[in-house]
């Protein structure tokens, strides 16, 4: 009813007002330029946001910059804020050691996953692989979390930490002497299982810009797919698929809550991937509005965000620019 | 006639439509044969089935045999890569390999482990970029990319690159069709060199390439062979309406 009435009032309005003056042009020109800014600056709200974020991230952190020097901050390995040590170096060890691990284990099967698909595959286990995959994508990290503390965890501490211990324990890298299982290993099978589908993704779309014709061309002269693979396509996509390992390796760096979940925690530098970590976004997320009264402590989470933030953002933009520039590569 | 290729009862499925119907052929060995015809009438399709190329699409489906030497290519303990040795192919447009000139010829030789020693290769790859006419261009940039060529050098690479592993069938899709003129020549004149010692099947839609080249035809139309015979036959005295018709320039 109230839809009808408006409508006629519109339309006599306009009707009275006869056909030639237009008297509504000027307006829908204004009602089109103040959509305009409205998007506009409704799309700009990201980036607003992001060098927001940056700038009152420094000016948190300015007061810690101020009293300690940086490489003080960084390389520093005592966390004792009560008396104003703030060495941050147990966290970012921990926070390299466990994305380390977790590229190490995901990006073999990661690319052999990608070739498989892209190169061997039927179609139709393309069609259903790849959704499936993008499916590991969508679960929730806590989720993976959960998986790590009932299944890896006590798979690392009752099993593969005695064992690689007892035959390995001589290398500083296997010796194990946190029983408990939370490790940077649980922490790194946890975040490789939730990097894959993402490696993955990027390497299928990176091999399959190789133009059909390239592959034809070899096995027109009687090679195997293998060779096909070898000899021709990955020689092109190497770059691409560091870029992808490194976009993977950003997600790895910022995982948060199933890390957290399964990395023990403990501030540390850690030397063997069995000894627990603590990385820099669980101190964030464990600590951030606890024992605020601290002087600096406020300050120094602030600059473990900043430091996160720095890392990710740079890392993210070389592996973009390097993925676009391949993908939009031509072929001669 | 001696015959290199026998095609028997072969019949190919894209899916639910049939592109190729109940072919029966023979195809000359050391001549140039062309197949000719309309677009969509099979040409590539059969050509490709020469190769077993045609098997890289999952949808197709094949029947009866294609023999080369007497030998089914279909049968079940022939190693498919022994039979893209044996049978080259040259594609619409160069795609040279992404390493260097000199390398796009030696990758097959390598690959079938055909040749040992620098000097071997060195040889090899000097005689057959000097087949392809090519040799004299590129001498001096050997290990240069090999899309640093323009795209007639790089489809005589790509020919060079299909000699060098000694195949005896060259198979051409439209090896010109992505070429100016002057390279296309250049092709043409090439493979008339080579019909004394290779077996060669063209696929083409123009006549008049048709006409320099072919001794042997093969006109086809909606997935049939309508006619084949010597290019004399065809070109002077076709028998069915169909080529009389192509030839005349009614489609």
């Amino acid at each position: 009813m109230y839809h009808n009435s408006t409508n006629n009032q519109q339309h006599t309005e306009s009707q009275s007002e006869g056909r030639f003056s237009r008297p509504s042009i000027p307006s829908r020109i204004n009602h089109e330029r103040r959509a305009r800014k409205v998007f506009f600056f409704i799309t700009l709200t990201p980036i607003i946001l992001l060098v927001g974020i940056i700038i009152a991230l420094v000016i948190r952190t300015w007061p810690i910059l101020e009293k300690y020097p940086l490489k003080e901050l960084l390389l520093g390995t005592v966390w004792k804020p009560q008396k104003g040590l703030f060495g941050f170096f147990p966290f970012i060890s921990g926070t390299l050691w466990v994305t380390l691990v977790g590229i190490i284990i995901a990006v073999p099967p990661c690319i052999f996953t990608a070739i498989y698909l892209s190169e061997y595959a039927r179609q139709i286990t393309r069609t259903i692989a790849k959704p499936l995959l993008d499916l590991l994508a969508a679960i929730p990290s806590v989720v993976y979390g959960v998986w790590g503390l009932v299944a890896i965890v006590p798979l690392i501490g009752n099993h593969i930490s005695p064992f690689l211990g007892k035959y390995l324990g001589f290398i500083p890298l296997f010796s194990s002497e946190n029983p408990t299982g939370y490790s940077i290993l649980a922490g790194g099978i946890v975040l490789a299982v939730m990097i894959a589908p993402f490696i993955i993704s990027i390497i299928f779309e990176v091999l399959s810009t190789v133009p059909k014709g390239v592959r034809e061309a070899n096995l027109a002269l009687g090679a195997t797919r293998w060779q096909t693979v070898h000899a021709v396509v990955l020689p092109k996509v190497i770059p691409g698929i560091g870029a992808g390992i490194v976009l993977g390796a950003t997600r790895a760096l910022g995982e948060t809550m199933a890390v957290l979940m399964v990395a023990g925690n403990v501030v540390q530098v850690p030397v063997s991937i069995f000894d627990a970590a603590y990385p820099l976004p669980a101190l964030i997320a464990n600590n951030y509005g606890e024992m605020m009264s601290i002087p600096l402590y406020d300050a120094a989470l602030m600059g473990a965000a900043l430091l996160l933030l720095i890392v990710i953002l740079l890392f993210n933009i070389i592996s973009n620019l390097i993925l676009k520039g391949i993908l939009k590569r031509s072929w001669g | 006639m001696n015959s290199h290729i026998q095609v028997k009862n072969l019949n190919v499925f894209y899916g639910k439509s049939q592109a190729l119907k109940n072919i029966n052929l023979e195809i000359p060995r050391n001549q140039i044969t062309v197949i000719m015809g309309p677009s969509g009438c099979g040409k590539t399709t059969l050509l490709k089935s020469f190769n077993r190329f045609i098997e890289l699409d999952e949808m197709t489906r094949i029947s009866g045999q294609v023999k080369v030497d007497e030998q089914d290519i279909y049968a079940r303990d022939i190693d498919v890569t022994e039979v893209r040795k044996t049978i080259g192919l040259l594609s619409q447009r160069p795609y040279p390999l992404p390493m260097s000139i000199y390398e796009n010829v030696a990758h097959g030789l390598r690959m079938h482990r055909m040749k040992k020693g620098k000097n071997e290769f060195d040889q090899a790859v000097q005689h057959y970029l000097q087949v392809a006419g090519l040799w004299d261009e590129v001498k001096d940039r050997l290990h240069e990319p090999a899309t640093s060529l323009s795209i007639g050098q790089q489809q005589r690479l790509c020919l060079a690159r299909g000699l060098a592993i000694e195949p005896e069938i060259i198979l051409g899709d439209e090896p010109t069709s992505a070429l100016d003129p002057i390279s296309s020549q250049h092709i043409e004149k090439i493979l008339m060199s080579l019909k004394k010692d290779y077996t060669i099947v063209v696929v083409t839609h123009i006549l008049r390439q048709a006409k320099r080249l072919a001794d042997y035809v093969i006109f086809m139309y909606l997935g049939e062979v309508v006619e084949a015979g010597t290019a004399q036959q065809i070109f002077e005295d076709p028998q069915m309406e169909r080529t009389k018709g192509y030839l005349s320039g009614q489609f």
